[in-house]
């Protein structure tokens, strides 16, 4: 192709270089259109089955989820803390880690941002609202360094060590909750931890109420996130180990070093996720409320094709319908749990086509055909 | 009865793409012969042995077998009609017997239980009919190569094979082992079997084939008798155009020591002792050619003097200074460059673009660093030269490395390891498995190098490579290093025994 001037030719390029991605972005979002299309229709047979008019109970998780702007204020709500564990798992899995972990991150990133949240008083909402963040999401990073440390230093495989680490922060911060964080208000026999100050609350914007803070600082992250992955040296070394950690060692990259401060970063993301939600909604600690959230960034990363990016319009889909269940329950008289029916499936579906694509990209990784013991993951 | 085993009638596949992998071919194996396929990586070879085989269904054509028309369907209905395939790569379960893998899939039963000792003496009489010595007691993993082939090939006969199929049977054999074969093979055709023989060696067609049929392109280019006929010869019908199979060098200038190993001792993955003590030195503007068969301590030395293992005990120096064990970008820092024995496994990110791939080893540098972030315009730019310079077949700098055949994949890497300063090469195995047009290229460009004052070491199991382009060659067999010589004291049969591990 002739260049006649070079700022021609870059457009050419990029249009080039987007063009070749044609297939590859069809490829990338015709999996999870169709998986919730699908699952949108299984959902109505069984609500068919039940005896309730699909129509009518979709037409009402839709009013609930987008009719008017505190069902939109709903939606993102509910959206938020699912994009930052979605990031969490997307940004494990660029570098071939299946952070299962993305709750116990989470958890412990809700708390200690409770704990500086009603800890500390009279600072200024300017300085207290972030280093609440910070702290949260520094107790996620450290609790995230340790499932990436067993791998480097043991071995341990981190599907394994991080479903344990989930149990531990589990009864770690119960504990905390119910004893000595335990809220002091008199009558109090709930396990919660006090309210945070209102100081550590994250304000709303002005004049836009139907837009939550901490969706706009959600989409930040995912956005900083693409950029680190894409545009860094760190994030080429971080997809280098993930698509091949022989290639990595090959060039020298420090691939030890490389897993670990990935699950950091991914442990990072989870950990300000439930500070958010802490800081955001729930305004202190209560064991309960941030139940699933990180188990749902996987099913929000795989739908979102482990892209930043991607994660966002899925993490809305599943905060919709989070939001307009109740509307749904209320004017068609339909369980919310079949949201969580639906959810599955969608998961199921999306899951089902990334684990057979992964088998088969390790089965020609590993070269012989044959590797019994690797699974999600597994870069030896 | 039919003068041809196997005839194949106007043969076209068609892949999803548009890709036509073979186009109206016709290719006849008459009953006795050794009919050489002889074709460059992509000519086709493949594909029409997989429609042979039955694993792929061509859109036209026919093949007959014995005169007549016939249809088959998959591998099973193939070695029904008497069609045997002894594939590049073997098809054995190490740990068993040599018994207990011929019968695998052809298990000769007796009330429901495994008849093997009818196995074994079905085994002997085949060995003796044939003249083909296995022991049907022995473990395979303990069999040397060749003679695993000879179990493939038993394997076939057991299954009472009238036509066998050899696809690249001599890329893991020494020299004197593929004569052993070759014998073997003119045994065979003795006793009524044909042979299609699948190969990209050229000696080896005119030392051994009956007829030859030259692909390229997914069409059948000629067919011809070997007699008359030179290397240069099919050289030419195979790439369309003359060829240089002899590499031009001028004599060697040696200069300073760059690279010297002492005592270096190397573990496998196994922790089992893959190389032994050994010590040598590399000087600016030589190559130093490192011969063995596969598997004798050449990889693990490749992968520790590159950085990519560590050794167990032993000094590497480079420029007169201790290398720290492990470091590939301490090495890159000093002038080493690696162009690796498996392209897939360590040399290309096969899902990333040419572009993220040039970058692989330099990308957290200048030019290709710009503080945090990556210059694209600058890999971009790497990646437009590499292409243009070394000749690299693309649709574009944004093509997935994995959609580039096996020769454009590793001109990528050798573009990519030579376009930066450097004054120490390690090249192992560079055109393993690369067309006729691509080992010429990617050969002058070594040459080259070393012209320029770099030290170069080449591995390669190929002993026309080692002895085109090596100014000084060591033997290496089980690890240790058993013979240096100049590459003027040395020949073919000479390498070959020693590679053997005889006392030449």
């Amino acid at each position: 192709m002739a260049d006649p001037n070079p700022s021609d030719s870059r457009i050419l390029r990029i249009w080039d270089s987007f063009k070749s991605r044609i297939p590859e972005i069809w490829s990338s979002i015709s999996v999870p259109v169709v998986a919730v299309i699908i699952s949108l229709l299984i959902g109505a047979i069984i609500l068919l089955i039940s005896g309730s008019n699909p129509l009518r109970a979709y037409g009402a998780l839709l009013e609930g989820a987008l009719g008017d702007a505190g069902g939109i204020r709903r939606t993102l709500e509910k959206a938020t803390p699912l994009i930052f564990s979605g990031l969490a798992v997307a940004f494990a899995f660029k570098a071939g880690l299946f952070n299962i972990g993305a709750q116990g991150q989470l958890i412990f990133g809700a708390l200690v941002a409770s704990i500086v949240g009603f800890g500390i008083s009279g600072i200024p909402a300017i300085i207290h609202v972030p280093l609440a963040l910070i702290a949260g999401a520094t107790a996620g990073a450290l609790y995230g360094a340790i499932p990436g440390a067993l791998r480097t230093f043991t071995g341990a495989h981190e599907v394994i060590t991080t479903i344990m680490l989930n149990y531990i922060a589990l009864n770690i911060t119960d504990y905390l909750a119910n004893g000595p964080l335990k809220d002091p208000t008199p009558g109090n026999i709930v396990a919660r931890t006090p309210k945070i100050f209102d100081s550590a609350v994250i304000p709303d914007l002005p004049f836009i109420e139907w837009l939550p803070l901490g969706f706009v600082v959600a989409c930040l992250m995912a956005s900083i996130t693409w950029w680190l992955l894409w545009r860094t040296t760190l994030g080429y070394e971080i997809r280098t180990v993930g698509q091949n950690p022989n290639a990595a060692r090959y060039a020298g990259m420090r691939v030890a070093q490389t897993v670990i401060l990935t699950m950091v970063i991914s442990g990072l993301l989870a950990g300000l996720g439930g500070a958010v939600e802490t800081q955001g909604i729930v305004y202190r600690f209560q064991p309960g409320f941030n139940v699933n959230l990180g188990f749902d960034g996987i099913t929000i990363a795989l739908l979102g094709k482990t892209s930043p990016f991607g994660v966002i319009p899925a993490a809305l889909l599943v905060g919709a319908m989070r939001a307009g269940a109740s509307q749904m329950q209320f004017r068609a008289d339909v369980a919310t749990e079949i949201i969580d029916v639906i959810q599955a499936i969608i998961l199921f579906l999306v899951a089902a086509d990334m684990i057979i694509r992964w088998i088969i990209r390790q089965r020609a990784a590993a070269g012989d055909g044959i590797s019994l013991s690797s699974g999600w993951g597994s870069n030896s | 009865m039919s003068e041809f085993a196997l005839e194949v009638k106007n043969i076209t596949k068609r892949f999803p793409g548009g890709v036509i992998a073979n186009k109206d071919v016709n290719f006849a194996l008459r009953k006795g012969e050794i009919h050489a396929l002889l074709g460059e990586n992509g000519a086709g070879k493949s594909t029409l042995m997989n429609v042979i085989y039955g694993l792929y269904a061509p859109e036209e054509g026919e093949i007959w077998v014995d005169g007549q028309k016939t249809e088959i369907d998959n591998p099973n209905d193939a070695i029904r009609k008497g069609i045997g395939m002894v594939h590049q790569h073997f098809m054995l379960v190490p740990v068993f017997t040599v018994a207990e893998n011929i019968m695998l899939g052809a298990e000769e039963l007796q009330g429901g239980r495994l008849d093997i000792s009818s196995a074994r003496k079905k085994i002997r009489e085949l060995s003796r009919s044939y003249n083909l010595e296995v022991d049907p007691r022995a473990i395979v993993e303990d069999l040397p190569v060749g003679m695993q082939q000879r179990v493939e090939i038993v394997k076939a006969l057991y299954r009472d094979a009238k036509i066998l199929v050899l696809d690249e049977p001599t890329a893991v054999l020494t020299p004197q082992e593929a004569d052993d074969l070759f014998i073997v093979m003119r045994e065979l055709t003795e006793r009524g079997v044909s042979i299609i023989f699948i190969t990209h060696k050229l000696r080896e067609v005119l030392a051994v084939a009956d007829t030859i049929t030259v692909m390229r392109r997914g069409e059948v280019v000629g067919t011809t008798s070997p007699e008359g006929k030179s290397e240069s010869d099919l050289a030419a019908m195979m790439v369309g155009r003359e060829v240089l199979l002899r590499v031009e060098k001028e004599e060697a200038h040696p200069a300073q020591t760059v690279l010297e190993v002492k005592d270096l001792t190397v573990h496998d993955e196994r922790g089992l002792t893959a190389v032994k003590n050994i010590s040598f030195d590399l000087k600016a503007g030589e190559i130093l050619g490192i011969a063995g068969v596969q598997g004798n301590g050449q990889t693990e030395l490749a992968e520790v003097l590159t950085g990519i293992r560590a050794p167990e005990s032993g000094t590497i120096i480079i420029d007169g200074q201790k290398v720290p064990a492990g470091n590939p970008r301490y090495l890159f820092e000093h002038g080493m460059a690696h162009v690796p024995e498996d392209r897939h496994k360590h040399g290309l990110v096969l899902p990333y673009d040419l572009v993220e791939n040039v970058a692989l080893n330099t990308y957290y540098k200048p030019p290709f660093r710009k503080g945090l972030v990556r210059d694209e315009e600058a890999m971009l730019e790497a990646t437009t030269d590499i292409i243009e310079a070394f000749d690299v077949r693309t649709s574009g700098p944004f093509s997935q490395a994995s959609n580039l055949s096996g020769g454009n994949q590793q001109k990528v890497i050798v573009g990519r390891e030579l376009s930066r300063p450097i004054q120490f090469l390690v090249v192992n195995q560079p055109t393993r498995g690369l067309d006729v047009g691509s080992i010429e290229f990617i050969h002058r460009r070594i040459i080259e190098e070393r012209d320029k004052g770099v030290a170069v070491l080449l591995i390669s199991a190929e002993l026309d490579e080692i002895l085109g382009l090596a100014d000084r060659i060591l033997v290496m067999f089980h690890g240790e290093l058993v013979a240096e010589m100049p590459v003027a004291k040395a020949n073919k049969e000479k390498l070959g025994l020693l590679m053997a591990g005889s006392e030449a």
